[in-house]
């Protein structure tokens, strides 16, 4: 049986074992008349029922769809014994060649006899596999039902259970997000690491000069590669605070606006408008910034004199800015709006006017909440990779002058990694090492904003 | 204050026939008067044609049950309605001779001079000096720092919060107890130096130590101002007040001397809410 079909499967004993429960328990005191007698109402020992009889059959189900292949593999390869691996470079191969051949991939008549009789063991040790785990769910499910079935009582107390239950499936939801966190990270790290054994760490955090280019054969002409960080750390500073310098002016603005001084009917429309903005996929906002913002400003410096790149970092900071303004705006609108009326009321009784008032008491009392949601549109500015892809170009150039084409550390990650990669050289290495970098930095920004924010929160909570 | 209001005491207006309040709505030289002010929410009328007049140095109490249009009338008269979107003021209502709701009054100079202390105390989020030199800063009432500082220890002095923050005057103003943040708001009101204080049930927010601090200070302010104080406390009315004004489902049903009104209320309304029949 396919796994989808052994889902269904479970899923099938399940409603069954909720209509098993559900009807033992009425039938236990006499049908409807006597639910009062029951300690839950019916339902709960149908779905206690129901959970005991799926829960332990999807994870024997979980157990082997992740343990079955490498156990098959072990069984294959033993049974050709240790003088067929030989012949091939590694055993892995040699598993792909019969996997491919079992699977129909590669044509049977081709192939070694070796792999042809490890083909078809492959497929024989399979096909029991499927059989065994659909005999085990089905046992297993059918004794859980009729065991639980048989333990419901009037006093079972099947609704603490299953909350009981239910609580530690949230618990396992909400646990396998911070799992796979952390199996991301560690990745990184690890593959960090390998990087940093042929690459020293300062030169990558201090080096001044980026060209990851490594001969991929003996015989090839090439740079070894120079891994100097420094150029793309500065792009993306680059880049990231023109962003904010467009961002945090207009979104500030506008918060100030549509929180303090917009009519309700403005209100209404202005801010989905500019929630739509968040909206816009970054891929357009790309293409917006490489075929129109772009070649506007080369435009423009051509008729002032300047000399401007065609992919300059000042078209891809300009739209990045655009982008993050609805994010700027909506948490700067958040924290405005929770200060408290009453401080409003204490300045304008005073005789403040409007602009008194959300200068010196408004905006200084949300100011910690604004420079935390500026934090967290730094560091989205930092991480965001395809405008820059699309705009700010791949010269790593050392430069401090926002016409010329600069590159980011999210731009190289993309570089690194697409197209025809070995995945044990410096090269590819090093995005992992950026990847770890750029994880560092958004995070403590992430954490020092979140920080803000909350303390902020609670001042007036 | 300036001279010539002193020195030419203001006529009093004069209340239309139709007005139904009980006892003297009227005083002689009043600093303030509403005449026939109606206050709309939207389409609902808060509060209906009410006359009356603030009479300088004298504490007049507004009493009555929860949503009797109190705190609305106070809000009328620094013209804090208007910062509520929907809400429409009719009538008149005059200070010194001139009416407050012109269109060419400024209404940030009016707040000047009728300060008002808020239920909840609402201390800015600065320290206890800037607080304090908020208004005279905004008002560009001191020269310079030293009359600045003048300014701030003498309304700390006078709302007897001095001696307890005499020696952290730059920690936050919110780190005060809630009767230190309610008498350092006073302090502010004090400060941009106003010829009126309205306060919104000032003390609902205090327990009972700092609320004798607060009505003792109210006491002490009334030499220098006339204040109007909306209040849930009948005692507290009793106690601080000159004159009393029971307000009674948006109607302003009798005002009279404090004394008189506790002790012989002319209307049933009124008597029933002071004997706690109701409220």
């Amino acid at each position: 049986m396919s796994t989808s079909a052994l889902l269904l499967l479970i899923a099938a004993m399940a409603v069954l074992g909720y209509w098993l429960g559900k009807h033992r328990s009425l039938a236990l005191v006499g049908g409807g008349r006597g639910i009062r007698q029951l300690h839950s109402l019916p339902g709960y020992y149908g779905l206690l029922t129901a959970l005991w009889c799926a829960l332990p059959c999807l994870a024997i189900l979980l157990v082997w769809l992740a343990g079955q292949e490498s156990v098959i593999t072990t069984l294959v390869l033993r049974g050709l014994g240790t003088a067929a691996t030989s012949e091939h470079a590694s055993s892995g191969l040699l598993m792909n060649n019969i996997r491919n051949v079992a699977a129909g991939v590669i044509p049977a008549d081709g192939v070694s006899p070796q792999v042809q009789a490890g083909a078809a063991e492959y497929l024989r040790l399979r096909s029991i596999s499927a059989m065994a785990i659909s005999g085990v769910i089905l046992a297993l499910g059918l004794a859980a039902l009729f065991w639980v079935r048989a333990r419901i009582a009037p006093q079972l107390r099947a609704r603490n259970a299953v909350e009981a239950i239910a609580e530690k499936l949230l618990l396992a939801c909400s646990t396998l997000a911070v799992f796979v966190t952390l199996g991301i990270v560690l990745s990184v790290a690890y593959e960090s690491i390998r990087f940093f054994h042929s690459v020293p760490v300062h030169d990558f955090l201090f080096g001044i000069e980026w060209s990851p280019q490594t001969r991929m054969r003996d015989d090839q002409i090439g740079s070894s590669g120079s891994f100097g960080a420094v150029p793309l750390f500065l792009g993306t500073a680059m880049i990231s605070g023109i962003a904010m310098l467009v961002a945090v002016p207009v979104g500030l603005f506008s918060a100030i606006y549509l929180s303090e001084y917009a009519n309700r009917r403005f209100r209404s429309v202005a801010k989905p408008l500019l929630e739509i903005l968040a909206g816009i996929p970054t891929v357009v906002y790309g293409f917006f910034a490489a075929l129109t913002v772009g070649p506007i400003l080369r435009g423009f410096g051509e008729s002032v004199g300047l000399e401007v790149a065609s992919e300059s970092a000042l078209a891809a900071g300009l739209v990045m800015g655009i982008m993050i303004i609805p994010f700027v705006s909506s948490l700067a609108d958040d924290m405005i709006t929770a200060v408290p009326q009453s401080l409003r009321d204490g300045a304008y009784a005073l005789g403040a006017t409007r602009s008194e008032t959300i200068k010196q008491v408004v905006l200084r009392a949300a100011l910690p909440g604004i420079v935390g949601g500026v934090l967290l549109a730094v560091s989205r500015a930092i991480g965001e990779t395809m405008i820059v892809v699309m705009a700010a170009g791949l010269a790593a150039n050392m430069t401090a002058n926002p016409l010329d084409a600069v590159t980011t550390v999210t731009v190289q990650i993309v570089t690194l990694l697409t197209g025809d990669q070995e995945f044990d050289s410096p090269k590819t290495l090093a995005a992992f090492a950026l990847g770890l970098v750029l994880f560092l930095v958004t995070l403590s920004l992430n954490v020092f904003a979140l920080y803000i924010v909350r303390k902020y929160r609670e001042q007036y909570e | 204050m300036s001279a010539e209001s002193t020195a030419i005491p203001v006529p009093v207006l004069p209340v239309s026939a139709a007005c139904k309040t009980v006892g003297s709505v009227a005083v002689a030289d009043p600093l303030i008067s509403a005449r026939d002010v109606n206050v709309y929410y939207g389409e609902k009328r808060a509060i209906m044609d009410v006359n009356i007049d603030i009479a300088r140095n004298q504490v007049l109490a507004m009493i009555g049950p929860s949503g009797c249009g109190k705190s609305t009338f106070l809000r009328c008269l620094n013209r804090m309605n208007d910062t509520i979107e929907g809400a429409r003021v009719t009538g008149l209502i005059s200070m010194e001779g001139s009416d407050i709701y012109d269109k060419r009054k400024d209404v940030v100079q009016l707040r000047a001079r009728i300060g008002m202390v808020f239920q909840k105390p609402n201390p800015f989020p600065k320290t206890i000096y800037e607080n304090v030199a908020y208004g005279p800063r905004i008002h560009g009432l001191a020269a310079d720092r030293v009359e600045l500082d003048e300014i701030v220890t003498t309304s700390l002095r006078r709302a007897g919060l001095w001696d307890e923050v005499k020696d952290r005057l730059n920690n936050p103003g919110t780190g005060l107890s809630g009767g230190q943040q309610q008498r350092l708001c006073i302090a502010r009101t004090i400060a941009v130096n106003p010829e009126v204080i309205l306060m919104d049930e000032p003390c609902s927010a205090l327990d009972p130590i700092a609320t004798a601090r607060i009505e003792d200070l109210i006491d002490e302010l009334r030499a220098s101002y006339a204040i109007v104080i909306v209040t849930h406390s009948m005692q507290q009315a009793a106690r601080v007040s000159q004159r009393t004004a029971y307000f009674h489902l948006g109607d302003l049903i009798e005002v009279g001397e404090t004394d008189r009104i506790f002790t012989n209320p002319r209307h049933k309304l009124t008597e029933d809410y002071i004997t706690g029949r109701f409220g």
